[in-house]
């Protein structure tokens, strides 16, 4: 990986694994590794969509670029912010103003204050902001509980652009909106990064961030398994990870295929490529260390295979 | 990384902290009446190595009496709390489960109850029993359980609700197997955990009242007696009579306090952060 | 055996109804697909029609009859999010035999590793958790699946997995199928018959 790559990247992650100390039975204690050597970047003016499914560590990434983390978390490798490492204390500066979450959950909104002042203490960028997301005026003087879910959603995007972010990061925007009001928010997202900041859309929705991403990368099991082109999505033989080309291939317009096999759980995971035990190209490098990501036509890939 | 097993930790200190309870409940009750006694040859000796808390004015040994009072405020309180944990579990399960009329008039009661500040009503009971422990163990008992009746409505009304008691149901369980296998155990922790919390609220009651002379008669060596005994000599310079016993009353409800929170994260879900 | 609803009326706050006088039938061993948008009732219909919720008017025929108001339920629901779905306290060979004690065949089939049954929910994945909720769903008295957004929180593979486990087992036995889902294409490739939520009435 060249170092001018690493500068392009508005916000990247180098080998970031993050784990859970868990109790079991009695007094014994073992770690969950919730995201394992994960490597990914998402440039300024771009989507970056980052797919997976419930298990593959996608929500806990935002909470980890955020510094939201629980304390019995452990964080192991490291962030970047423009290049610059992203310590706790830079979090703390970026956090809510120049990297803004929105939340996946209704529940992140206090019910008891009303929504305008959740938003900015300044009444010129709530108008400005509700005026840009279709919302009425006096919209402001309601309390959470009297929105719709489309207009939760949206005073949830104001709330996250209200400090003029340059990374947003969206945790499973669209469950719970109807098909119109989830094109609309995608629009939204849209517009964000034609603004110029980099926008990263955690869902689990391959379809969705085949429509809506400039590139996507695919999660399995806390890692990044393959970065690519939204586009490359259109065919299989434009992926590059077995898992990816599991993926087009379960999809069901490309035939409903299911490969064996289940993501490992986050206690027990396989010491060399966390693929490696469903993967029908598995040899005995697979199963010795876990593969570094490399280019392969215009794609990050975490494979020895791909090519 | 070696790190502390908090778990472990907390589990200990539970157990340090069951163990100075009990021995305080136990040495009390082993204390030989004749420990008790006046003996006018030792009337009103400062602490010394021999009199750990001094003698009072009847030369009765002030360690002996604090120990033996605080035995007997630990029985009253574990009854008292007691009792009250069951009427809480019997009205909070009732509320939740019941009927809407069942949960409106549950509801009622707990406002009322609340709504009497608890000293004057643990009086009157007290009273209206003759005095002594009953009447003390009932008024603690009737006046308790109001908090804890809330927690369990509020925790059996948010797993009834939950789908996997839903499937249960689609899978032909009774509410009566429901509620053993899947409700009770959910509450048995927080049951447990709001006795434990009940029990100082019982000793302070217990000990505030007897002081006040509404509570325990005054034969009975109680912590509440021995304070307001003391109270005639605090100028008299015996300040030992008052400071001694009432910094160990403190000492053991802060004890009990920190047992039952400390017990309480050894309860929750196996999965949980500590 | 035949599965109607006949003139549901339903709503959770008063004056707004979620559903409004929906009827509807499903044949006996049929695989049907009911499609809408989320948020459009489609759940609250599922939960109707498993009777684990009651409808305010109108009424659920099974065979011909209202559904047992107790004993072991021949319409079962799958949900759509499994760790919901079991008791967090119970290790899941408990969970399942909580429905019936089904052979290490079954298990097999269903793609479940004996040594779950172990385990506590906490320490398996969604698609995991979804097999158990799905064999438990398949015990020797159920008739009829209604199987909402099974797995609209999965990866598309475990998708695929889980809807090639429950037809195979549906179809060697019988069963009749409702695939609720806010994706028609899901939903063309699981059914022969597919229902649009908004023509319900």
């Amino acid at each position: 990986m060249g170092i001018n790559i690493m500068m392009n990247y508005l916000f990247e992650t180098k080998n970031l694994s993050v784990s859970f100390r868990m109790y079991g039975k009695g007094f014994s204690q073992h770690l969950l590794r919730a995201i394992s050597n994960l490597n990914i970047g998402v440039r300024a003016g771009e989507i970056l969509a980052v797919a997976g499914s419930s298990g593959s560590g996608k929500s806990l990434l935002a909470h980890t670029a955020l510094g939201i983390l629980p304390k019995n978390a452990v964080v192991e490798g490291g962030m970047a912010w423009r290049g610059a490492p992203l310590d706790a204390a830079l979090q703390t500066r970026l956090r809510g103003r120049e990297i803004a979450l929105v939340p996946q959950s209704v529940a992140y909104l206090d019910p008891l204050i009303r929504v305008g002042r959740q938003i900015s203490k300044d009444r010129q960028t709530v108008s400005r902001l509700f005026a840009r997301y279709h919302l009425k005026p006096g919209t402001e003087r309601l309390f959470p509980h009297e929105l719709s879910g489309g207009m939760t959603r949206r005073v949830m995007i104001c709330a996250a652009l209200a400090g003029n972010p340059k990374l947003v990061i969206a945790d499973e925007p669209t469950p719970g909106l109807t098909p119109h009001l989830a094109e609309h928010a995608m629009k939204h997202f849209r517009e964000i990064a034609d603004g110029g900041a980099g926008v990263i859309l955690i869902t689990h929705d391959i379809d969705l961030a085949v429509r809506h991403a400039d590139r996507i990368a695919v999660l399995y099991a806390g890692t990044a398994v393959e970065a690519a082109k939204a586009s490359d999505f259109a065919d299989a033989a434009l992926l590059r990870h077995p898992y990816s080309k599991a993926l087009w291939a379960a999809m069901p317009q490309n035939g409903f295929a299911a490969a064996a096999g289940a993501q490992p759980y986050a206690g027990a995971l396989p010491p060399g490529c966390l693929y490696a035990p469903r993967c029908p190209e598995c040899g005995p490098a697979c199963v010795a260390a876990p593969p570094q990501p490399r280019s392969v036509r215009g794609g990050e890939v975490s494979c020895c295979h791909a090519h | 990384m070696k790190r502390l097993n908090r778990r472990a930790a907390a589990a200990v200190g539970s157990a340090v902290m069951l163990v100075l309870v009990l021995a305080v409940y136990i040495g009390g009750a082993m204390i030989p009446d004749a420990a008790l006694q006046a003996d006018f040859s030792r009337r009103g000796l400062a602490p010394s190595a021999a009199h750990l808390f001094g003698t009072d004015f009847l030369g009765r040994d002030m360690f002996a009496r604090t120990v033996k009072g605080l035995s007997l405020s630990l029985a009253v309180g574990a009854a008292a709390s007691g009792m009250s944990a069951v009427i809480a579990l019997v009205i909070g399960v009732a509320a939740a489960m019941g009927r809407n009329a069942v949960d409106h008039a549950a509801n009622w009661f707990v406002d009322l109850f609340m709504s009497v500040p608890h000293t004057v009503l643990i009086i009157l009971i007290s009273i209206a029993l003759a005095r002594g422990a009953a009447g003390m163990m009932v008024g603690v008992a009737l006046t308790h359980w109001t908090g804890l009746a809330r927690v369990i409505r509020g925790e059996v009304l948010q797993i009834r609700a939950q789908q996997y008691i839903t499937a249960s149901r689609g899978f032909g369980k009774g509410p009566l197997w429901i509620a053993r296998r899947h409700i009770l155990p959910h509450v048995a922790p927080q049951f447990l955990i709001g006795l434990v919390l009940l029990f100082p609220h019982a000793i302070m009651h217990e000990s505030g009242l007897t002081f006040l002379g509404f509570g325990l008669p005054p034969e009975q060596p109680a912590i509440g007696i021995i304070l307001s005994e003391s109270m005639k000599y605090i100028s008299s310079g015996m300040v030992w009579l008052a400071v001694f016993p009432g910094l160990s009353l403190a000492a053991l409800v802060l004890l009990i306090d920190r047992l039952g929170n400390t017990a309480r994260r050894l309860f929750e879900p196996r999965e949980a952060q500590l | 055996m035949r599965i109607e609803a006949r003139n549901i009326v339903f709503g959770y706050t008063k004056g707004k109804k979620v559903l409004d006088g929906v009827s509807l039938a499903i044949e006996a061993g049929a695989r049907a697909a009911l499609v809408g948008p989320s948020g459009c009732g489609k759940s609250t219909l599922s939960q109707i029609l498993a009777g684990a919720l009651k409808p305010e008017s109108g009424e659920v025929l099974f065979a011909g009859k209202p559904l047992p108001g107790r004993g072991f339920c021949p319409v079962q629901l799958i949900r759509q999010h499994p760790e919901k779905a079991v008791n967090p306290r119970w290790k899941l060979g408990r969970t399942l035999a909580e429905a019936w004690s089904p052979d290490d065949g079954f298990l097999a089939a269903m793609g479940i590793e004996k040594a779950w049954l172990d385990r506590y929910p906490a320490e398996l994945s969604g698609g995991e958790l979804q097999r158990f909720c799905i064999a438990r769903a398949l015990a020797p008295e159920t008739r009829f699946i209604i199987a909402d957004e099974m797995s609209t929180m999965l990866d598309v593979i475990t998708q695929a997995q889980l809807w090639e486990l429950l037809l195979r087992a549906a179809s060697s036995r019988g069963l009749g199928i409702l695939a609720v889902t806010h994706s028609e294409r899901l939903a063309a490739h699981v059914s022969t018959r597919v229902i649009d939520f908004g023509a319900l009435g």
